[in-house]
């Protein structure tokens, strides 16, 4: 019920307020809510929920936990 | 990192599900496991629930790794007579009720909401509040009724529609208010007197909204470590490291794995919306875990109008769940999806008596769709 997956923003658009994009999901393109997202922007990974962006993903972080899984079982103990 | 599959590939998925750093993280939950130790897992989110069973983690860990799945699956932990609610209202002739196809098959007194929409009543299936309202927009002259359930991770999205409904001044729309909140559900857990838990897998979407600083009672007061994880196979095995590192330091502390989506602070735009158009119920009944207070969510007098518990009347009736059915046990781990009763015979996903075996993140339904047939798999080739 709470599955939220990444996707990339393809263009965004303002209407009476609400801030709306197409954003694109492996093969799959859906309009998205942003409200909830202010800072993210074209070119972003968003994770969306029910038709609602809910976080922008941070990279470095994203980059971060890749490389403390590769180090598993070397760095510690 | 760069991604191996070209086509169809899922940025920030695909990394995640890596087989050779699943076999080097594995390797490590088992050294740090060893074997004298018994860990007792909580897993809160259904999400987390249906990806032990889809990925197969339960068969590739250590026995003296224990999941019990938790209470974070919203169609399970929804009462029988709010369903009968809903569907009442639901039967007045100018009324579309929409619902997500999660609610669709969750047995009522009188059937399901599939059922209902058989005999003729007006069901429809949505993939957002939102779609929902666009309903309200297309049908000017009937009345849509959002049959509203999720916990944080959903709740913002039906207080942005309810507030863009009155900013639109939309009035062919309400919503029937189901929306729950996770902190009181684990307090209750962890009070209940039968658990015994080593510590948690944080819900990972909950907490984008929420953020991480609500779980802190759980590690100063219960000193229960908890990591917030995110979904896929290898942000749990790596949640595990973390779980295991903490237990076996004598530590216990609130941990975040999912920080490439989840900020410690949680989202405040999500959390501005909710408190615009929510309060907090006095109480509220889950399914296996009875009346838990200001554990659920409900709209406000400012939104009244678009309230659908204020806009009609409804019966309020109370419904014991079916006796036979041992989801309350199942839901607090005490029994294992296959220990109920029912399991597999009178209860399957096609048709479902107890809401466990509904949702395709209940812990029974899970468990019946891969452990089961795994099983009769291994027999079938072995007598073959």
């Amino acid at each position: 019920m709470c599955l939220a997956i990444p996707g990339k923003i393809l263009d965004c658009e303002e209407a009476s307020g609400a801030r709306t994009a197409r954003v694109q999901f492996g093969g799959i393109v859906r309009q998205v809510s942003l409200d909830f997202v202010p800072e993210a922007g074209v070119g972003d990974y968003v994770v969306v929920h029910v038709g609602v962006a809910i976080s922008r993903v941070n990279r470095e972080e994203a980059e971060r936990t890749c490389q403390l899984l590769g180090a598993m079982g070397i760095t510690e103990d | 990192m760069p991604c191996r599959l070209k086509a169809n590939c899922m940025k920030f998925v695909d990394e995640f599900r890596e087989p050779a750093l699943i076999v080097k993280t594995v390797d490590e939950i088992r050294r740090l496991a060893g074997t004298t130790r018994h860990y007792r897992i909580m897993e809160v989110c259904g999400g987390h629930t249906y990806a032990i069973y889809r990925f197969g983690l339960k068969d590739i860990l250590p026995e003296n790794i224990e999941f019990i799945h938790g209470p974070g699956c919203p169609v399970c932990v929804l009462p029988m007579g709010r369903i009968d609610d809903g569907l009442s209202i639901a039967q007045r002739p100018d009324v579309i009720l929409a619902a997500f196809g999660d609610m669709m098959r969750v047995p009522g007194t009188q059937g399901s909401p599939l059922e209902h929409k058989a005999r003729g009543m007006d069901v429809r299936i949505v993939y957002s509040p939102s779609d929902a309202l666009k309903l309200a927009r297309l049908h000017p002259e009937k009345h849509v009724v959002f049959f509203a359930i999720g916990f944080e991770t959903t709740a913002p999205s039906t207080a942005l529609t309810v507030m863009r409904a009155k900013a639109e001044g939309i009035h062919n729309f309400s919503v029937f208010c189901n929306h729950v909140t996770i902190i009181p559900a684990m307090r209750a857990i962890l009070d209940s007197p039968d658990m015994r838990l080593d510590g948690f897998i944080g819900p990972g979407h909950v907490s984008t909204v929420i953020g991480c600083r609500p779980y802190e009672w759980i590690a100063q007061d219960q000193g229960k470590p908890i990591v917030v994880s995110g979904f896929e196979p290898l942000d749990m095995l790596q949640s595990i490291v973390m779980l295991l590192r903490q237990l076996n330091a004598g530590e216990c502390k609130v941990e975040n794995q999912y920080q490439r989506v989840v900020p410690w602070e949680g989202n405040r735009a999500a959390l501005r919306a909710m408190a615009e158009v929510f309060e907090l119920r006095p109480s509220f009944e889950w399914r296996g875990l009875g009346f838990i207070s200001q554990s659920a969510l409900m709209i406000n007098d400012k939104y009244a109008e678009w309230d659908a518990e204020k806009r009609f009347e409804l019966p309020g009736i109370r419904v014991t769940d079916p006796t036979a059915a041992q989801c309350g046990e199942v839901l607090k781990g005490v029994l294992k999806p296959h220990q109920c009763r029912l399991f597999g015979r009178e209860c399957t996903p096609e048709r479902p008596v107890g809401a466990l075996m509904v949702s395709s993140e209940g812990s029974c339904a899970a468990y019946h769709n891969y452990e089961h047939r795994k099983a009769a798999l291994t027999s079938l080739s072995a007598s073959a």
